[in-house]
């Protein structure tokens, strides 16, 4: 089911603007891979050209290749939103569908693919995906309720369990923890550590210690200045990253000398 | 920590001194006078409103049916229940055809330039919009009655023709077509862009966030419409439709204009001379009535008061009964 995402000599614009330059990397399959950085530097724009999410924006358009399972996202003859349907992606701030039960939000994804599915195979379908997402135990009393009825933390869980119900290759993590509590925080870094058994995951972070708790491979992108664009500086094994960086502006960014 | 510290006491005292003061916040105890006002001030007007038609009305409720019957234009029964029965009918048949063909369209324009249409057109679109809904309804009585119906005869000869079966387009049509499938139409163009203006500023209300996930789950933009921008709009397109249906309900030149008026409860939509409208009927009245005619048509104007407060209490009820999923919270 995971894949490995394979990019090549990639560079992000919107409109004339050159957002991120000539990024290539290799992301293994059942791993995480934690993209660290300072703000500007295009992590989350290059995360969102993972699944064509960058599309969204008018203007915003993309040259290079970015290879999954053999076939090139950005081939012509590739749709989009078959690409998200694929990709899985949970956003920086929660973002469950107010008008849908927590139930109902888990099978949001199913239900596009227009898949009748019966009463107990969507039932069996919540349990496991709100139990991959440790949060059966929380909400299995009150499954009709309102997603936007639960906490930051328990919402954030409630999106990774509807990213994870349509059985995604790869799921992008777009700073998945910060706007939460360090407690909730904790649950989040648990379920990625048990998701990587079976997904690749790529995940945006500010937090340095959740970059290094996490993650088997870092990516650091840094940019020279305003209007430059950001570049991939160097990328390895996230203890090699944080011991012995081979760029020193690696080391003066995780150490905190700026950024 | 140490103790050798001496705390500022002076300061804190002066501090706590003016906390216990009366504060001195004039400008925001006239902005909540004002505003208390205002809001009082509504529901005076209200009652006053509901008073005069009470009051007004009271000599038509309670006159004998012999009294009544003299008034030409009430007809032989006599009583003023009967008078106002299809009125009453008239009115909601004309507002509901208004908004059955006017909701759908909105809809539709509202999201076309909200989320289909490139933003240059969306922007004058928008505009085109506005400006509808600020021209008076008289014009499109004008319109609708002069240039629009003559135009509609053949279709509703069409309908009547082929689709005469169904009780509603019942044949042979009227010709010329003054009939309620016409004021139907005006008043739904009418009402259009009105609907149209709040329905698109509902639709632009909807949170990026979550158009995103709706797209990050593999929607296409018309999956994302709906998982996102038509639950999240929904409580916004019923106060639009509110909006629409108050002006339909109490539209008066444009039917006045169009409708042949009669007094049975008649679905035959192309039939002259079976419907009116309670404000189309006092417009018509008025001038020449007696004073029991004028009480009369005061009853008929606390008939239209009640459907108005009716309706806007079902359409609250409907948006409150699923509050906790409106995304307000």
């Amino acid at each position: 089911m995971a894949q490995r995402i394979d990019v090549k000599d990639l560079d992000v614009y919107y409109g004339t603007f050159h957002a991120v330059a000539d990024v290539s990397m290799m992301i293994e399959a059942r791993s995480v891979t934690a993209l660290i950085g300072p703000s500007g530097c295009g992590k989350s724009t290059f995360l969102r050209t993972l699944n064509r999410m960058h599309e969204v924006i008018p203007g915003a358009r993309v040259d290079g290749t970015v290879t999954v399972d053999g076939v090139d996202l950005y081939d012509p003859a590739v749709d989009p939103v078959a690409v998200r349907r694929q990709i899985g992606m949970v956003f920086q701030r929660p973002n469950p569908f107010p008008t849908m039960s927590i139930a109902e939000n888990v099978l949001a994804g199913v239900r596009l693919n227009n898949r009748r599915i019966s009463k107990s195979d969507a039932a069996d379908l919540v349990e496991t995906s709100l139990r991959g997402a440790n949060l059966w135990k929380e909400v299995k009393d009150r499954l009709d309720r309102p997603g936007s009825s639960l906490s930051g933390g328990q919402q954030q869980r409630l999106c990774i369990a509807r990213a994870i119900a349509v059985k995604p290759q790869i799921l992008l993590m777009d700073e998945p923890a910060s706007a939460l509590d360090p407690i909730s925080t904790l649950a989040i870094e648990d379920l990625i550590a048990e998701l990587k058994n079976d997904y690749t995951i790529v995940i945006v972070t500010h937090n340095m210690q959740q970059a290094a708790r996490v993650s088997d491979r870092t990516a650091f992108f840094n940019v020279a200045g305003t209007g430059e664009p950001g570049r991939l500086i160097e990328m390895d094994d996230t203890r090699t990253m944080f011991s012995t960086p081979s760029v020193q502006a690696t080391e003066d960014y995780i150490s905190g000398r700026f950024g | 920590m140490s103790t050798s510290d001496t705390p500022p006491v002076r300061q804190e005292d002066d501090d706590l001194q003016a906390a216990r003061r009366p504060h001195r916040d004039t400008a925001g105890r006239v902005f909540a006078g004002l505003s208390t006002g205002a809001g009082t001030l509504i529901l005076v007007v209200l009652a006053a409103v509901a008073a005069f038609l009470l009051l007004r009305a009271w000599p038509a409720l309670t006159a004998g049916s012999e009294e009544l019957a003299a008034i030409s234009w009430i007809p032989d029964h006599g009583s003023i229940v009967r008078y106002v029965g299809p009125l009453v009918f008239g009115t909601l048949v004309a507002a509901v055809l208004a908004l059955l063909m006017a909701v759908p369209v909105a809809v539709g324009i509202a999201l076309f330039i909200s989320h289909y249409a490139p933003r240059r057109l969306a922007a004058s679109l928008g505009y085109v919009v506005d400006l509808l809904a600020a021209i008076p309804s008289v014009i499109y009585g004008l319109w609708g009655g002069l240039w629009l119906s003559r135009r509609l005869e053949g279709v509703w000869g069409w309908l009547a023709d082929n689709l005469g079966f169904i009780p509603l387009f019942e044949g042979p049509a009227a010709t010329p077509p003054r009939v309620m499938m016409t004021v139907g139409v005006v008043l739904a163009v009418m009402i259009l862009p009105i609907i149209t203006a709040v329905a698109r500023e509902v639709f632009l209300q909807t949170p990026r966030l979550h158009e995103e996930a709706a797209l990050a789950l593999g929607a296409t933009r018309w999956e994302m419409v709906r998982m996102a921008v038509l639950p999240f709009g929904r409580s916004g397109l019923i106060s639009a439709s509110m909006l629409g249906l108050g002006r339909a309900l109490g539209e008066t030149m444009a039917v006045l204009m169009i409708l042949s008026p009669g007094l049975t409860y008649s679905f035959a939509l192309l039939l002259a001379g079976r419907h009116q409208t309670i404000a189309a009927n006092i417009a018509l009245q008025f001038p020449e009535a007696s004073p029991l005619g004028v009480s009369a048509l005061i009853a008929t104007g606390l008939a239209l008061f009640v459907i108005t407060l009716a309706v806007n209490m079902a359409a609250r009820w409907v948006v409150a009964r699923r509050k906790d999923f409106s995304g307000a919270n």
